[in-house]
């Protein structure tokens, strides 16, 4: 047993730093996420700053309890969510939401609301339904129509101080698990609580933890797979950037549960910020006494290291991710063994992503029962989900598990919006969910309860989470396209049949899609997919076909219009277009002819012209130049 | 497999080579390999770190780190050309990426990219313009969807970009370098 470097009093931390907060009138927090800093919100803070002080208030960007009463605190957070309206700006305890704010809105705002306490309208979300102004988050659709309990400090808490997370009541569970609880009974609690994967599967992450704890003594590791490739899902970055302590305690629990020593976390090298904040946060643990040797007087020690990924999709299953910190090429391996039995350098090792992490302290916290309380028999708690695509609101969302699509789309995402960006009642189409893994969900399913099982049912499956909304321009062969293009790309070619497979399912789309294909096109694509599914080594091969499959179930008939009529009925693809002059509209302006690029289009000045199909390359430069909308059929 | 071999002695003879030319080019990625402890199990983080050093990762640098650590160049080699992050050759001043994840590609990123590489005129697998100004990628997911489409520019984000406010940015990095 290692002497305890330091024996953290979280009571004390957090007695000071709400004594420091008590002493603030005012909060300002300006949401610093990857979505509103992109918007400018580090610029605004500066410019806040400034102004407060021309205005004359007193300013602290760090709670000290030594320090007197202050005007106002100046605070960053991680994603508040509703990054569509960002640079977002919020107010305590006057309970206001500012929207697309930015730099120079900031002398306005500290005037007016800071000094004379009015309300700035012009900065306030308007609902787009009815257009009246809504002052906070308590009247804000996007917001009210949420369960938001793994989100909820996202966008509060400041991440780069961990005091404010103790004060939150953090690392409590930590030390209850560490001091009062046997691993056992950790464990016991996990599987009580029901709490299934987030990453995908599904898979219970109290028996993952217990096949581990089983496992013989000795080193054994726990990892934490913030390696969130799938593309329209950004949760697990929302989490690592706004509440990266969750993290560290929930590996914390997991670690007194197996037995472990020493922990991973794996973050995607595109996540510059995430990175960044789970660094300092690890360093600001350490420097407390919640990570290292020792823990809470125990002889309980864990360390925890941060490795940066490098852009391989298919990390992000367990075994490559295993290989990658190894130092190897990341390449997943066959399963059995299990990473419970044989991990990391051959040690009982567990995996888990980064939102299931995050819901581990407030089990241990408030007990399995509670935690039951919502979501569903089987699929317990909350969700979160990556809502994008044709819908109003785009944005991170959480609900608990079986609400409806309907719900989430129209209340929540505010219904889908058409051509032009405009939310309309009749165009919904798909949605994506589950990304590259997933399948598609339609009209048909708006009402089905969103669980594990009843997503498995259909052919889809929760996957990380990303719910990608589709309105009836969206070509559904080209949706499969994009995927089948996306996992070829990242398949790591040790298997034959995702790296063949995949390949060749690709070029059988590029048929559908070029106008090649023949009735054989879709038997053999089916045929191939069923294989690839079946013969693949990994859940990358394994679930790649899904995306095609889901949509060949569903939406048959767009693909034989594309094989047996050539016809895109969204008019996506290009290749099955045939653009042609309404010589009634057409006034003859040449404009078109100078703008073909391969010279297609004849006629002379002042007359209708005319597009010779087999020179048109179908690039649409004629319709786009076209002042006229003459050219109809692109 | 044999070129790599020849890479390898040249390296160890340049390695070898005691003249100031060569301590240079070696002194930053001998301070990484001291920094990670010539550990063979941080290969990734210490590619990363020459990465960064380099802008990529020349041939025999990483041949360099491959004897430091006592591996094969092959290893070396295989760990770099696995990973969509680390780049073999030099890339531009400026790195464009578009966002091709499933949000930005249903709002239009295609088009951008297309676009983007017509106005830089980046022909067949070119990524990088002949002035080695821009070097133009494409990205699986920035997870920033919520600003779909998205195109960042070094580390800059830019959210609900279009065809020609893309074009137009490049432009204006054009005329600055050219002042």
């Amino acid at each position: 047993m290692s002497p305890a470097v330091k024996e953290v009093n979280l009571e004390a931390v957090a007695a000071s730093y709400r004594e420091a907060a008590g002493k603030v009138k005012r909060r300002v927090v300006v949401c610093a996420g990857t979505g509103c800093m992109a918007g400018g919100s580090l610029k605004l803070v500066e410019v806040l700053k400034k102004a407060v002080a021309e205005a004359g208030l007193d300013l602290t960007v760090a709670l000290e309890p030594e320090a007197g009463v202050k005007d106002l605190h100046l605070s960053k957070s991680g994603c508040q969510g509703f990054c569509q309206m960002g640079p977002l700006l919020s107010i305590e305890p006057d309970g206001i939401l500012y929207c697309k704010v930015h730099a120079e809105d900031a002398e306005e705002v500290v005037r007016a609301t800071l000094v004379e306490g009015r309300v700035v309208d012009r900065l306030l979300y308007v609902n787009p339904t009815n257009g009246t102004r809504c002052r906070g988050i308590g009247d804000i659709p996007f917001y009210t129509r949420q369960q938001r309990t793994v989100l909820k400090a996202c966008g509060t808490v400041d991440p780069e101080d961990v005091r404010e997370y103790i004060a939150l009541g953090g690392y409590a569970a930590a030390r209850k698990a560490i001091l009062e609880m046997s691993p056992e009974a950790v464990c016991k609690e996990m599987l009580d609580s029901g709490l299934r994967g987030r990453g995908g599967g599904g898979f219970p992450t109290g028996r993952k933890w217990d096949i581990t704890r089983k496992q013989p003594d000795g080193k054994k590791f726990v990892i934490c797979n913030g390696d969130e490739g799938d593309p329209g899902a950004f949760m697990d970055r929302s989490v690592m950037e706004g509440n990266p302590h969750a993290v560290i305690e929930g590996m914390l629990i997991a670690a007194r549960a197996i037995g472990a020593d020493e922990g991973y976390v794996y973050v995607r090298a595109e996540y510059p910020l995430a990175v960044q904040r789970v660094r300092k946060a690890v360093k600001d643990a350490e420097a407390m006494g919640l990570l290292g040797d020792g823990l809470f007087g125990s002889a309980f020690s864990f360390r925890l290291n941060v490795m940066e990924g490098a852009g391989a999709f298919v990390c992000g299953e367990e075994t490559a991710l295993i290989s990658s910190i190894e130092g190897r090429r990341g390449m997943p391996n066959p399963k059995p063994p299990f990473p419970a039995q044989s991990g990391l350098w051959g040690r009982p090792t567990v995996i888990n992503n980064v939102e299931t992490l995050a819901t581990v302290p407030s089990i241990i916290h408030l007990g399995a029962a509670a935690f039951r309380e919502v979501g569903t028999e089987k699929s317990p708690g909350t969700k979160t989900f990556a809502l994008t695509g044709h819908v109003a609101n785009t944005g991170l969302i959480e609900v608990p598990f079986g609400t409806p699509l309907r719900h989430i789309v129209f209340d929540v995402g505010g219904g889908v919006t058409g051509k032009d960006g405009r939310p309309t009642g009749e165009c919904f189409k798909a949605v994506q969910i589950g990304g590259p893994s997933g399948g598609c969900l339609t009209q048909d399913h708006l009402d089905l309860p969103l669980d594990f099982e009843n997503l498995q049912g259909i052919g889809a499956m929760v996957g990380s989470g990303g719910l990608v909304v589709m309105n009836q321009d969206t070509c559904m062969v080209q949706v499969a396209k994009f995927f089948m293009h996306f996992t070829q790309n990242e398949s790591c070619g040790k298997c034959v049949p995702c790296r063949e497979g995949t390949k060749q399912m690709l070029a059988l789309l590029d048929d559908i899609t070029e106008g090649r294909a023949t009735p054989e096109t879709l038997t053999l694509l089916e045929d191939l997919a069923r294989n690839v599914k079946i013969g693949s080594l990994c859940g990358l091969g394994k679930t790649a076909p899904n995306p095609v499959l889901s949509t060949l179930k569903y939406f048959r008939e767009e693909y034989e219009a594309h094989v047996l009529r050539k016809v895109c009925p969204s008019r996506q693809c290009k290749a099955l277009l045939t653009p042609e002059i309404d010589p009634s509209i057409c006034k003859g302006c040449t404009l078109c002819a100078r703008k073909c690029p391969v010279g297609a289009i004849e006629g002379t000045r002042k007359q209708p012209h005319r597009i010779l199909a087999d020179k048109c390359i179908r690039c649409g430069a004629c319709a786009a130049a076209c002042k006229f909308e003459a050219i109809k059929g692109i | 497999m044999c070129r790599t071999e020849v890479k390898s002695h040249q390296a160890a003879r340049h390695s070898a080579d005691n003249s100031p030319q060569a301590a240079r080019h070696f002194k930053a990625v001998i301070r990484i390999l001291d920094e990670f402890h010539r550990d063979r199990s941080k290969l990734v983080p210490i590619l990363q770190a020459v990465q960064e050093e380099y802008r990529y990762l020349p041939e025999e640098v990483m041949a360099f780190i491959a004897s430091s650590l006592r591996i094969s160049p092959a290893r070396v080699f295989g760990v770099a050309t696995f990973y969509g992050h680390f780049a073999l050759e030099p890339k531009g001043k400026y790195v464009i990426r578009v966002c091709d994840g499933t949000a930005c590609h249903v709002k239009g990123s295609g088009a951008i990219a297309d676009e983007l590489r017509r106005h830089l005129g980046l022909n067949g697998k070119q990524k990088t313009t002949a002035d080695m100004l821009f070097t133009l990628e494409t990205v699986s997911c920035l997870g920033a969807c919520g600003l779909a489409p998205v195109v960042v520019i070094n580390d800059d984000v830019h959210g609900q970009m279009d065809v020609d406010g893309a074009v137009a940015m490049a432009k204006q990095i054009a005329n600055k370098e050219s002042m």
